[in-house]
């Protein structure tokens, strides 16, 4: 049994993004991973020295474009906290909805990427077809289809008419009843179960010692969602965190699949509860001081630590991601695993290496 | 009479391979989402390829680092010739956005030559399909006069 070392990207067809994996196997026997990231590192917490706090929403947004929304809303409750500002409830309802739709895409988009990374192309193109219906809500209500900009220090800056209201619970509808058709297939599906079930487990107690986060923690059977926070709208809102115990690529995609029916039923629920008060409150002052504040991000727990003394320009941003914690537990369940269970099993941890590395 | 049959095809259908080279993800699944139902590059003969050696054209998303600027040369060495590269969003342009963070290079065109730059943050799946379409006018130029 001679031991080969094979590098698994950072250039992969199954990754959209670069992360480097060295694997030692043995036959086909995975004996040991030893990731390598950077190649996505731009830097970009430093830019808050030569942007000021308002200009550095436009700047974490990017940090991710798939939950741009989510990146905003974290950082721009940090500064409300951190300034003693009001949010008016027509604004945290709103930020619910664009959050939450947020989630939807970006779940759907992983169930794609997942459906690709064994080979089920037709799946991948079916959530693709469904998740295109989010976007164009997206689109048609901030004017931009992935990163939408619509958190402002002290609230939203785009607001939601009668009209798009109805148009969007009418899409939902459809979305939903077409996400409801593919659930046998995602869940019980025979060439489904024979990648995922069983591949790639993390015991409850695994997941909780090396601090995996999000969907990866609740696969494994911790009922842990940082909404239970309560923060935007989540105050008002019925909110439960799903969870699934059997820790394996199964659970960890039965939970965000059935996280995105949640998130519409969030959605609904928000535009239930929207009212007639302000879309931003007015923002005094300078940020002073040093606030952390958290997020659940479609990837799990995001956390942002700001600190300001009394400038426009922030002292310190400090951001952590979902994915840099989840990196430690995907090590711990790679070895052991067959070479060609590799990609399942890394794209299982939803990696969103941009997030990762900023 | 092979030779021309394969120009032919190269413009007919082009094999594309996408490196994302430190984009934020928004160009990368918008260039994701040209392949899937709603946008279809496919019914223009565009297949995306995983490995530099098939591939025709390069499509690269995002700022260039001092880490991928390697790997991203590398790519491009290993893409046989006649070849195109699209440089995707306002950072592969001109690095966007994060143009003064400290690890950031710039765009793409500073390690390897750009044929069309494709504007927007993030860009749209219509510019991108545009793009490649206009890019392929460019590729049946250059075959022609080799």
């Amino acid at each position: 049994m001679a031991r080969a070392t094979i590098p698994f990207g950072p250039q992969h067809p199954v990754l959209p993004e670069p992360i480097h994996l060295s694997l030692v196997v043995e036959d086909e026997k995975v004996v040991e991973a030893l990731p390598t990231i950077g190649y996505v590192h731009r830097g970009l917490e430093m830019l808050a020295a030569k942007r000021d706090y308002n200009q550095m929403i436009q700047v974490v947004e990017r940090v991710c474009g798939i939950c741009s929304m989510i990146h905003s809303l974290c950082y721009c409750q940090g500064l409300e906290e951190m300034m003693g500002v009001e949010v008016p409830r027509r604004a945290r309802m709103l930020r619910v909805v664009w959050s939450e739709l947020h989630r939807l895409h970006s779940h759907l988009l992983w169930l794609g990427l997942f459906a690709d990374s064994f080979g089920f192309e037709s799946l991948f193109m079916q959530l693709w077809k469904i998740r295109e219906k989010v976007m164009d809500l997206n689109e048609a209500t901030t004017g931009n289809r992935v990163i939408v900009s619509v958190n402002v220090v002290g609230g939203v800056r785009a607001d939601l008419d009668e009209a798009q209201i109805r148009w969007i619970k009418d899409t939902l509808v459809e979305v939903e009843a077409s996400i409801r058709s593919l659930q046998s297939t995602i869940m019980n599906d025979s060439t489904v179960c024979k990648r995922t079930v069983g591949v790639g487990v993390l015991t409850k107690q695994a997941a909780y010692d090396l601090g995996a986060a999000g969907p990866m923690l609740r696969g494994s059977g911790v009922a842990q969602d940082m909404r239970q926070l309560k923060y935007a709208g989540f105050d008002e809102i019925a909110f439960e965190p799903i969870v699934e115990t059997s820790g394996d690529c199964w659970a960890r995609s039965t939970v965000r699949f059935r996280e995105s029916l949640q998130s519409i039923d969030l959605v609904r629920q928000a535009l239930d509860r929207l009212d007639g008060s302000e879309l931003a409150a007015k923002v005094k002052g300078k940020p002073e001081g040093e606030v952390i504040t958290r997020v659940e991000q479609p990837r799990g727990e995001c956390l942002y630590y700001l600190k300001g003394n009394g400038d426009k320009f922030l002292q310190r941003v400090r951001i952590r991601t979902p994915t840099f914690a989840n990196i430690p537990p995907l090590a711990a369940i790679l070895p052991g695993l067959d070479f060609a269970d590799v990609p399942v099993v890394v794209l299982s941890i939803d990696p969103c290496i941009s997030c990762t590395e900023r | 009479m092979f030779g021309s049959f394969l120009k032919k095809s190269q413009i007919k259908s082009p094999w594309l391979m996408h490196f994302d080279c430190g984009s934020c993800n928004g160009c990368d699944i918008e260039t994701l989402a040209c392949l899937t139902p709603v946008y279809d590059v496919e019914r223009f003969g565009i297949i995306n390829v995983g490995n530099p050696r098939h591939a025709d054209v390069l499509v690269v998303t995002g700022t260039v680092n001092r880490r991928n600027a390697v790997i991203l040369k590398n790519i491009y060495d290993q893409m046989p010739t006649p070849k195109l590269v699209i440089a995707i969003g306002a950072c592969g342009c001109s690095g966007g956005v994060f143009r003064e963070a400290p690890n950031v290079l710039g765009g793409v065109d500073k390690v390897i030559p750009v044929d069309v730059y494709v504007p927007g943050c993030p860009a749209k799946p219509e510019a991108i399909m545009d793009a490649v379409v206009t890019g392929l006018a460019k590729l049946g130029k250059i075959l022609e006069v080799a």
